[in-house]
């Protein structure tokens, strides 16, 4: 019934590995910005170009790789900066959780790759996609994992370039990027939702925004994300009485 | 130009407990018949993350002392204004940033 919904003219209804890619654009600018800033705050961070690049495409997680800079320069040590990473990519498990059903059929080793391939941006536009058509392809899904991880990792190691040069991406207002792309997709989301649903939706949303704030009191950013998506989500099933 | 081996540890290290959690839900979710009360819960996820992930940017949290980040607050809402009038994700991102620019160039920070 939403199918014609306006919002999605980014992302289309073909499924070949291309429109994957295509469907990949708007969120190209974030990686960029954010990638760029990335190689720069590396440099900064006293990081070889190798090394970023290595992060990059090794790691390819923005928020952690970030975080790694930041402890390097703090002088943590391993183990400090490891369980650190694996704080701050715990989400991402839930993403997982959220697009796996849609893949079952798709061998071992696709499954794997998808996987992955996963960031908070391919989630946004593959699960908005989902909301949408109730289901996903995989050759949609590579198209749009694999150009977004090539954007980063490229991003990534230009702004370690470039970061020879300009010392505070912040004045550019790029780390904004991420978050706007963020709202973005959350807005998507909620246009997607059907008028029935579109109420519980919002109050989950309030909930969120509430529960972030006092989670923040105690414990950091990236635990208050995990606590404060299940809590919501779970209040949100039980609120919920239409099927 | 090169990466010296404590920070090759560090990487294959941050890749492994990066990769677990991505992985694993794809792993065995193929194996288990998920119940509709947790699909159901899933199908919130999508929502309850993208707003934790809009407040997480918005709040600096140093140790205990947690503050709103004001310049991020002002440009929420534009952009919230400018994504829902648009419908684009492009335009979003690029007048997000903009007017971020904007606020840090007047402000002068």
């Amino acid at each position: 019934m939403n199918a014609q919904k306006p919002f999605l003219k980014e992302i289309s209804s073909t499924n070949s590995f291309l429109q994957g890619a295509k469907d990949c654009a708007p969120t190209l600018f974030g990686y960029m910005s954010i990638g760029i800033a990335f190689g720069i705050v590396g440099t900064a961070s006293g990081l070889s170009i190798i090394e970023i690049a290595a992060l990059s495409i090794f790691v390819y997680a923005g928020s952690a790789q970030f975080i790694i800079c930041a402890l390097l320069v703090a002088g943590a040590t391993l183990p400090v900066i490891i369980t650190t990473t694996f704080i701050v990519n715990l989400r991402h498990f839930l993403l997982s959780l959220t697009l796996a059903p849609y893949f079952t059929k798709e061998s071992f080793l696709r499954n794997i790759g998808f996987g992955a391939l996963l960031t908070d941006e391919s989630f946004g536009v593959a699960s908005t996609r989902a909301a949408r058509d109730g289901r996903l392809y995989a050759k949609w899904m590579d198209g749009l994992n694999l150009t977004a991880y090539l954007c980063w990792a490229a991003a990534c190691t230009a702004g370690a370039i470039l970061g020879q040069w300009i010392s505070n991406p912040h004045a550019f207002g790029l780390d904004y990027a991420l978050i706007a792309m963020f709202i973005a997709l959350l807005v998507l989301q909620l246009e997607q939702s059907q008028s029935a649903r579109l109420k519980l939706n919002m109050f989950v949303v309030l909930l969120v925004v509430v529960s972030m704030i006092v989670f923040s009191f105690f414990v950091s950013g990236h635990i208050a994300v995990l606590l404060s998506t299940c809590f919501a989500a779970t209040i949100g099933v039980v609120l919920s009485n239409d099927d | 130009m090169t990466i010296s081996s404590s920070m090759l540890l560090l990487i294959l290290g941050c890749m492994l407990v990066t990769f677990i959690p991505r992985v694993l839900p794809f792993i065995f979710v193929r194996k288990i018949q998920m119940s509709s009360i947790v699909l159901k819960w899933l199908s919130f996820i999508p929502i309850c993350i993208l707003t934790a992930l809009v407040v997480e940017g918005i709040l600096t949290d140093s140790d205990q002392l947690i503050s709103f980040d004001w310049q991020a607050v002002i440009v929420l809402i534009p952009t919230i204004l400018v994504a829902l009038f648009t419908k684009s994700l492009s335009l979003t991102v690029l007048i997000g940033v903009t007017l971020m620019a904007g606020v840090r160039l007047l402000s002068g920070t």
